[in-house]
This record gives C-alpha cells, structure tokens and sequence, in this order.
C-alpha cells in the first residue's frame, strides 16, 4: 500500500464527491426553496447523459455534448416543474414521493423506449484523454482531474450566485419566507420553475460528465439519486455547503472504504474470506457513516432545522 | 355511489371466486396471479401500519420484504444441500418448513425494523423518507456482494416449501394458504387500527404534541407500528419467495419498496382493504398491459400520476365517493 496509491484513490474519491454534489446541490436546493422532495432528479441526470451522448454521436464534439445536456436537462426540468411539480408544492410529502416515482417511471420506460435497453457510450475527448504527470511523479487521468476542476468551478460559481447576485437573494429570501417575497412583487412561481431548471441544469451536466467515464444506460440515475439523498442527509437538508462536504466525505468513504477495508480485514482472516467480508463491509461503510451523522446531529452536520 | 363495505365485500369476493373459477377451468397461471396479488397484499398492508395509521413515509420496506425472502432462500437452500446455517456456537440447520421459515422471517424483519426504526425515528419528514430509502439501498449492495448466497444472481429453491397438512406445490392449496394469512392480518390489522395503541398511533399521526401531554410517547408508538410494520412485510417476503422459489437482491431494490407504496396508494392510503385491491389491481395492470407493451411502466407512471394529482383517496375513494380517510 504505497503512498502513490493512496493519493491515487483519494483524488478518485474527490472526483466521486465533487460528481455527488452536482446532484446533491440542485436536490438541497428545491428542498429549501419549495420544500419539494424530488425522486426524479436522477432521472434528469440520465437526461443529461443521454442528450450529451446523442450530440456527441451525431457532431463528435464534447463540448457541444456538454451544452446540450445543459439545455437538455433544464429545458426537461422546466416542462416537468410547469406540468406536474408545480402542483405538488402544498400537497405531503407522500404525493411527492409518489408522484415523482410515477415520473421516474414515465421518463425511465420513455428513454428506454427512444433509445433501447442497450447502453450508450460517449467518449473522452482526445484533449482530455490520457494521464498527467502530478508533481511528485504521480500519473493521474486528465479527465478525472478535469472533473474535480470543473466541480470545484461549478460549486465556486453556485456560491457566487447565491451570495452575490440578485437572483441569489431572491433564492434566499425564498427559502426563509416565501409569503414575503411574493408580497414583495417577485413572481414566485417563475422564480421556482428557475431554480428547478437550475439544478435539473447541474444533475445533467454531472450525468454527462461521469457518462464519459461510465456508460450511459436507462436507470443510471438512481443509484447516484440515492447517494445524494445520504450526502443531503450528512450535510443538512437546505445547505449548499453542507452538501460540498457531505459530497466529498461520501465519495471519499466509499472509494477508500473499498481499497482499505479488505486490507483491514487480511489482519484478521485469509484473504479470500477477507476480500468478501472487507467488500461487503465497504457497500455499506457510507450508510454506517449516515447512521453516526444521525446519531450525533440528527438534522445533518450543517442542517437548521430539526 | 357504491358504500365502501360493499366494496370490501366484492374484493374479498373476488379473492374467493377468481381462483375457483380457474381450477374449474383449468388455468393454474390464473391461480398464480392471484397468489402473486395475495402476497403483496400482505406486503402492503404491513406498510400500510406505519404508513396509513402511523404517517411514516417509509420508502425501504423492501428491506424486510427482501430479508423475509432471504430467510426463506438461506433456509431452504441450506436444507436441499445438506448444510447447516451456522455451526458454532450452536448448531442451526436448513429447513423446508413453511411455519418455522414464516417464524425466522418475522423474527429478523422485526429487529431489523427495531434498529432501522430508532435510528429513522431520529428525524421526521423528508429526511425520514430519505433515510429510509438508504437503509434499503445499503441492504441491496449487502445483498449484491454476499457471494455466498448467490450474490447478484440469487438463489434458486428447487421444491416449494411444505406446510403441514398441504400440499402447496398444487396451485389451488398455496393460494389458499396465502389467502387465510391475508385474511389473518386483516382482522389483525383491522383489530389493531380499532385498539387503544392505533387509535394513540393515529393521533400520534395528527397531533403529537397533544399525544405527549397526555403522557404518551409519540416516538415510541411509532417505533411499535413501524416494527409490526416491517414484521408483517417480511412474512410477506417469504411467502414471495416461496411462490417464485427464487430470491435475488431485487427483492431489496428501492423499486421494491415503491411498488408495495403504490399498492397501498392505487387502493387508498390508511383504508383496511386499500392494499388489497391496490395489489389487485397492480397484478391486474401488470399482466394485461405488460402484455400489449413492453413499456407498460409508463402507462402505470400516468395511472400513478393522475390518482396522486387528482384522485385522492385511491380507487376506493373514487368509487364509494368517500374521499380521504383522514386530514
């Protein structure tokens, strides 16, 4: 276990949470500001996915790939908001949930429909394909790195927006009291199909951004759905910044959890048993960490509310 | 307008006449249609304790479904190959039991609902539904990576289990096994909604505040419901595996559990014969439009979709014209 596999598989995990946090951050986002639980925001990330892998097939370029899984997902997220999300603002969270599970159906068996059941592939772009050099000697993949970078960026720029700009004050106005703003002449029902579109925006582009390195297939979105609801959960519901940290901690459990905890293991069994024992205590090292958030700071690390 | 007890009255009806109708003409698929509806029944009338009664939006149900199933699989997979389950520090063998298989499965799912319960309870609301549902998930990647007992591909049961006096590998005698425990927890869930702890639950649902100046402890009612709950689901699981002979992480998956929420919503939240004709009507969906199009999830989406927007109180409440039970 050198210290060069260790850097190795901690960038890895970064990436994961940095990827984690553009899903977790447009959930915590709709959560704070309309109080919406959104099962289908996975499936804006598969949107995503496969608008970029569409574009990419058809013009080769992965930066256009990348714009349209942009627009794809937010044009995708404002129908969904102006169809059926706006209607479930003042309903339980029970209609959420099952409303948002009937469109999780609809999209997943409508993609299926449109594309097949077979994967799709989209490929790293020759400029960002192979590894670099890290200082220290360490070989590292460009595109992996490029997307820690661009995570970062996008996080950089969500701050700015939210604290800096006029909409960003709105955003926060609406999370703290959306009767008053209303009475303040902003038009709250446009303001929330914006923010719904931003963070179907940011699931899509992190669809296509690990579509490259993964395939890109129908029910993809779920698993990494269910990932940010437990980084939503560490962090606190409503908080950006909780959602950062939630993000890279679960992204970097689950990676090293993986290499580490089999090796923990061979202490204590011959490596067969301990490679099955090690592994499958890694499936389940980030819901231990949830389960110990709970326990200590039952509203998330960085949660307001109860 | 149809009175909602005749409603019930012609779904424990169709319970009855469906199955006998297909041994007289001879379509044993049809029986096992009826016992898939059965069995998820069950399913859903154990969440509907929690969720109908209790308010717990519990999104990782298929974690006791799934350890019923497994319960079931560990056992009898260890009884046809001649092993024993564990050796040390006491010998416990397979079994081809269905009683005692029922017994595990409840035992196991109620103490995996008690530590899921006090750890969930912790929270209210949206993170109640979001922990509940990564219970479920770390349950399935366990399941996954659980080489030993199928891992991904799950384990296969060559001959149904055996219930003394039965024998449940003809169609018509399973079913009707399934349907005297349906029948069971119903006038088990039914006793229970009338008794002093539902009736506390269902105001712990409503007002927990005024629960607990009465002196009672909302958290706790809610922890019993959910255990009961999750005990009743995991029976369930069992069954389902018995009727499949065939168990796989699936059982886990969170879709699991959203299908057993649809039962209880496609039939009417907090009713007793909601979940019922829920999974009814969901077997029925299932078969009839699975058959005209692959893509029959979508029309289930649509279904789903109008009745959460626009039908509240599920089939029943639209067609006895009584609309939600409660709120």
């Amino acid at each position: 276990m050198s210290l060069i596999l260790l850097i190795e598989q901690v960038l890895n995990g970064l990436q994961f949470g940095i990827m984690l946090f553009l899903m977790a951050a447009g959930l915590t986002l709709i959560f704070g500001v309309m109080g919406l639980i959104n099962l289908a925001h996975g499936s804006l990330y598969m949107i995503g996915a496969f608008c970029a892998a569409a574009v990419a097939g058809a013009t080769g370029s992965f930066l256009l790939a990348l714009i349209a899984s942009l627009a794809g997902a937010a044009i995708a997220g404002a129908l969904v908001e102006l169809v059926v999300i706006r209607r479930l603002y003042d309903k339980d969270h029970l209609d959420q949930v099952l409303a948002t599970f009937a469109l999780i159906l609809i999209f997943s068996e409508g993609t299926r429909w449109v594309f097949g059941s077979f994967p799709l592939f989209l490929d790293v772009p020759d400029f960002l394909s192979g590894p670099i050099t890290l200082p220290g000697g360490i070989e590292y993949p460009l595109y992996r790195l490029t997307l820690i970078v661009v995570g970062l960026l996008v996080a950089l720029g969500l701050y700015l927006l939210i604290s800096r700009t006029r909409l960003g004050v709105q955003i926060r106005a609406g999370e703290n009291d959306r009767e008053m703003i209303a009475a303040l002449g902003i038009d709250i029902a446009k303001l929330y199909t914006i923010v719904f579109a931003l963070g179907a925006a940011l699931a899509g582009l992190a669809g296509a951004l690990v579509g490259a390195i993964q395939s890109v297939q129908v029910g993809m979105g779920e698993p990494v759905l269910i990932l940010a609801f437990v980084v939503i959960v560490i962090g606190g519901i409503g908080s950006i910044k909780g959602a950062l940290i939630g993000a890279i901690l679960v992204g970097l459990t689950d990676t090293l959890g993986g290499i580490f905890l089999p090796e923990v293991m061979k202490l204590f069994f011959d490596p067969s048993t301990a490679t099955s024992i090690g592994s499958s205590l890694a499936s389940m090292a980030i819901y231990v960490l949830m389960a110990a958030v709970l326990i200590l700071r039952p509203s998330g690390l960085f949660g307001a509310r109860a | 307008m149809i009175r909602e007890s005749y409603l019930n009255a012609l779904t424990v009806l169709v319970l009855l006449a469906v199955p006998l109708w297909a041994v007289v003409a001879d379509e044993p698929f049809t029986i096992t249609l009826m016992t898939r509806a059965a069995i998820f029944a069950i399913a859903a009338i154990g969440l509907n304790i929690a969720l109908g009664i209790g308010g717990l939006v519990s999104l990782g149900h298929a974690v006791f479904f799934g350890i019923g199933g497994y319960a079931m699989g560990i056992l009898a997979h260890h009884a046809q190959t001649y092993t024993a389950v564990f050796e040390w520090p006491l010998l416990i063998e397979g079994t081809k039991s269905m009683p005692v298989i029922w017994l595990v499965a409840v035992v196991l799912s109620s103490l995996a609902a008690l530590v899921i319960g006090i750890l969930s309870l912790r929270t209210t609301g949206v993170y109640f539904i979001m922990i509940t549902l990564a219970f479920g998930q770390m349950f399935f990647f366990f399941a996954i990576s659980w080489a030993e007992y199928g891992g991904e591909d799950g384990l296969s049961i060559y001959v149904r289990n055996g219930f003394p006096g039965l024998n449940t590998l003809v169609p018509i005698e399973f079913y009707g096994l399934c349907l005297g425990v349906l029948l069971l927890v119903l006038v088990f869930a039914w006793r229970l909604s009338k008794s002093p702890f539902g009736l506390a639950l269902n105001a712990a649902r409503q007002a927990p505040v005024r629960v607990e100046t009465v002196g009672l402890d909302p958290v706790r009612l809610k922890l019993v419901a959910f255990v009961i709950s999750g005990a009743i689901t995991g029976l369930a699981g069992a069954m389902f595996a018995d009727l499949n002979r065939f168990v796989s992480p699936t059982m886990f998956s969170w879709q699991t559990s959203g299908e057993i929420m649809i039962f209880i919503i496609l039939g009417g939240v907090g009713r007793l014969f909601g979940p019922v004709v829920g999974a009814l009507v969901f077997v029925a969906l299932e078969h009839w439009l699975g058959g005209l199009s692959d893509y029959w999830h979508i029309y289930l989406g649509l279904l789903l979709l109008l009745i959460v927007l626009f039908g509240r109180g599920g089939l029943i409440g639209m067609v006895s014209g009584r609309r939600a039970v409660h709120d």
